[in-house]
Parts: C-alpha cells; structure tokens; sequence
C-alpha cells in the first residue's frame, strides 16, 4: 500500500513542516519586539547576536531553566492537560496547508503537502474549534478568577468568530467547487485570485483570523490591564511558553490559510510553476513563503498600531455585523452562480 | 495497519465513556467524553467517512461538547461524594433499569448483526463524501432535513425569548 519512497516523503515532509513552524516562531517572537520597536521609536531586544538574532534562543533557553509553579488551589490533572490541549491542534492544523507546487523526484510526483485528504478546509475548521478546549481549561483549572474570566472571554469569542469564519470560507468553496486547498488553489491559477472575487469573504476572513488568534484588536483574553494576563497568568516556565508558541503557530497556519483560501496559495502570477521544473518548485515556494510573511508583518503592525476592542463591541461586530454579512455574502455568491449556470 | 488502529480507537473510546460514567468530577467527564469522541471521528476516518468524521469533531467535540463545558464550569457542580458499593439506587428501581437495559439490548443487537453482516464486503469509494452526503440529504431525505431546519429555528427563537425578556 505504501511503499518505502512514500513513507520516506511523508515523514521528511512532516519533519520539514515541523521544523520551519518552530523556526518561524521563532522569527515571529523576535520580529515582533524589533517592529514594536520600531513603530514606538526604540530600539527592542538587540544584544544576544547580530541584531538580537539570537534573541528567541535565549528566551527559550530562560523558559527552560525557570522554575515551574503549580498553584495549590489549581486542579492539577486538567492545569496540567491544558497546554497541551492548546499546543497539540496548533501544531496539527499546518498539515492539510500546499506549501508549494508539486515536485518531481525520481520519476515520481511529491506533492508539497503533508496530507492530501479529501476534505482540508474541514479539518482546519475541525482542529480550530477544538482549540477552545485548551484555553477554557487553562482557565477554569487555574483555581482564581482572573484566568476563569480570560478563558470565559476567549472561549465566547472564538464560538463567536468561528461562524463568520466558517460562511466567509463557505463563498470560497462554492466558486471553486472544492473542499481541500489544492483544488482551490488550482481554481485560482486557472481562473486569477479569489480576492478580486470574493472581496467580502475576504475581508470578513482577515478580521475573524484576528479574533481566532486572540490578538489585538480583539486580545480581550489576555487584556493585562482588567485581566492581569488572562488564561494563562498562572502558567510558568515552560507551560506559559507553550501558550505562547501555539499563539504564534496559530498566527503562522492562519496567515497561510489566508494566502491558500484568497491569493493563490504557492501560485506565481502570470507564471507556469511546471514548465520551470525544479526552480518552479522552488518559486513557488517562496511566493507561498513571501505572502504568508505579509500578513504576518500586517499582524503585527495591526497589533500595535490599533487600540483593543470593548467585550460588548467585540461580541456586536460579531454577531450583529460580520455575521449577517457573511450570510449575504453566501446569498450573492449562490446568485451569481445560479445566473452564470 | 487499519485492523491495529482500529482496536486502539475502539478500546479508547470505551475507556472513556466508562471514565464518563464512573468518575465523579463532572469536569473530568466532560474531557472525557471530548476525548471519546475524538476517537470515534477516528473510527470514521478508518472507515474513509472524513466529512463524517470532521463533522463529528466539527460539531459534538467543538460545538456541543464546549457548552457542556461552560454549563459545568459555570454552576459549579461540585464533584460527588464518594459512596459505598456500586448500586446506590433503591433495590426495585435497579432492577426495573437492569430489565430494560437488557430489553435495550436485545432491541438492537440483533438488528445490528443483521445490518453489519449484510454489507457486502467491498465498498463504495466516495460512501462518506460531501457530494454524496449532500446529494442524499436534498433528494431522499429532504423532508426530515426541513424539519430539522424548522425544529432549529424553533428552538432559536426560543432562546431568544427567553434570554432577552424585552426585545
């Protein structure tokens, strides 16, 4: 069934994916101290290494060596699960993501995905709302009520969001006519990208994946002046950095959602990645890599240029603005197809 | 491979709906069942059923399962107190329930040896498919998915009356 070169693929590709999540976390956390630098007129962290790159190394290296608290009053089996409930579906999600066009080694094809499977865009919405788990119980098990009220915010929040998520992608799927990224991306190498199309569900998309991520403007959960640090203001050592990785994870899959769902995924305008062999593979690449690195720069200029939502705000833009737009967006996109035939 | 896999998502998902069941901290049976339920979305993904499989982790685990959750967190149900012995019901009432969960039993366990030994052995490659699902649930089972619709919009208004008194 499968055979030696297969499984060989399979497993560099999942090393591969794993490998450049952590490095680009590690280049997220750094980025986003030198560009809050910047954008404040300071300078941000840069002594360890040239510039600060070695920045990230020393923070990890300082989570390691700090001492882990377990607070009494904690319930520890479910203190305990929590990171892991939040780090695991954070680190899973990247898997379904095309990160380039399909290689050819040996004679045989290898597509630049860990798994193909029939139904992609699902099993990204499937692993997002299972990530509330673990912030409601970092919440809950922490035992004080500051953590109670972050966990309690984030999880409505994410219910919230995960709707107009879900229809602004359901647009997506019905012109393209597919549930896994690849069929869409080859959609919008035929046909151009899906954001001159779809501009609504793009734009809904873009405000949901902000909210889904719990960063600013909508990071009520861990709004440090109400909250002292939300969900995880009891976590310590390497627990807290956990949250703090599956954070940036979440950050790095959803920007590369965005790129696959509105602005051709890997694909090259006006280029054919095929016909250039192996430099196609590798253009394609890094347009994948280049635009997915846009909208994580977009993120963090967004974080520190724009000031946090109110709760009752948050939850009225939600339910009251991107949700019913979302649906009219469904509504014409079925419109429009039913008039073309 | 498949044969393997599936006795450890089948033995999983027992393990955690007896945790469910016979535990006493209400949070931990709420984890448990996500859990268990994890493992059937498995059971489906062996079957090559993804879309129902997504769905289950898409719905019950994340949907469903996370408003379990908050109800519990947010009463407060404190975890039961240990008793002695198994049966804490009334001699008769045990009885009554054991008699019916046998009749239950011998409901459905014939009819399942029945439909499971009738399925041929092979089979279809797009079975679990969204097409397939969705073509099934707007030609053959379009009335009881109307209803469905309509029972749901009940329930919407409902809450909504009740949640806000004065709209």
């Amino acid at each position: 069934m499968i055979d030696m070169f297969e499984l060989l693929a399979i497993i560099i590709k999942v090393l591969v994916v794993f490998a450049g999540t952590l490095v680009g976390i590690m280049i997220m956390t750094l980025a986003e101290r030198r560009v809050a630098g910047f954008i404040q007129y300071r300078l941000g962290p840069n002594r360890v290494g040239f510039g600060g790159m070695l920045q990230p190394i020393a923070d990890g290296l300082k989570f390691f060596s700090k001492e882990d608290v377990i607070p009494g009053q904690a319930n520890r089996p479910l203190f305990l699960l929590a990171p892991l409930a939040v780090m695991i579906p954070a680190l899973m999600t990247f898997a379904v993501i095309p990160f380039g066009a399909p290689m050819e080694i040996a004679g045989r094809v290898v597509k630049l995905q860990v798994a193909d499977i029939n139904i992609g865009l699902l099993y990204i919405l499937a692993l997002t709302s299972i990530g509330v788990y673990g912030l409601v119980l970092a919440g809950w098990s922490a035992g004080s009520k500051y953590p109670q009220l972050g966990g309690l915010r984030s999880s409505a929040q994410l219910i919230s969001y995960e709707l107009a998520m879900g229809l602004a992608i359901i647009g997506v799927i019905m012109i393209s006519g597919g549930l896994t990224l690849n069929q869409i991306i080859a959609y919008q190498q035929e046909t151009g990208w899906n954001i001159w199309k779809q501009p609504i569900a793009a734009f809904i998309f873009l405000i949901t994946i902000y909210a889904e991520t719990n960063r600013l403007p909508f990071d009520l959960t861990e709004a440090e002046q109400e909250l002292v640090g939300g969900y995880h203001t009891e976590y310590s050592a390497f627990k807290f950095a956990m949250f703090f990785l599956s954070e940036y994870a979440n950050m790095i899959t959803a920007a590369a959602f965005m790129v696959c769902l509105f602005f051709g995924g890997w694909d090259v305008p006006f280029i054919d990645e095929a016909a250039l062999g192996g430099w196609g593979v590798l253009l394609s690449v890094a347009s994948f890599l280049g635009k997915t690195a846009f909208f994580l720069f977009l993120y963090i200029l967004v974080r520190w240029t724009l000031p946090r939502f109110r709760y009752d705000q948050l939850m009225r833009l939600g339910w009251k603005f991107l949700l019913p737009l979302a649906l009219l967006n469904v509504f014409l996109t079925g419109l429009v197809l039913a008039v073309k035939g | 491979m498949t044969t393997a896999l599936f006795y450890l998502f089948a033995a999983l998902l027992i393990g955690s709906a007896l945790f469910v069941v016979l535990n006493r901290n209400p949070m931990y049976s709420v984890v448990a069942l996500v859990f268990g339920f994890a493992n059937l979305a498995g059971i489906y993904f062996l079957l090559e059923a993804y879309f129902i499989g997504a769905l289950q982790v898409l719905v019950y685990a994340g949907a469903i399962m996370v408003l379990f959750l908050f109800v519990v967190m947010l009463l407060d149900v404190k975890p039961d107190k240990p008793r002695r012995g198994l049966v804490h019901l009334d001699r008769w009432w045990f009885a009554i329930l054991v008699v019916l969960f046998l009749g239950l039993l011998l409901g459905i366990v014939p009819g399942a040896v029945r439909l499971i030994t009738s399925v041929p052995a092979g089979h279809e490659a797009d079975i679990g498919n969204v097409e397939r699902v969705g073509q099934a649930l707007f030609t053959s089972y379009l009335l009881p998915f109307e209803v469905a619709a309509l029972l749901l919009t009940v329930a919407l208004i409902g809450t909504v009356f009740l949640a806000k008194r004065k709209i």
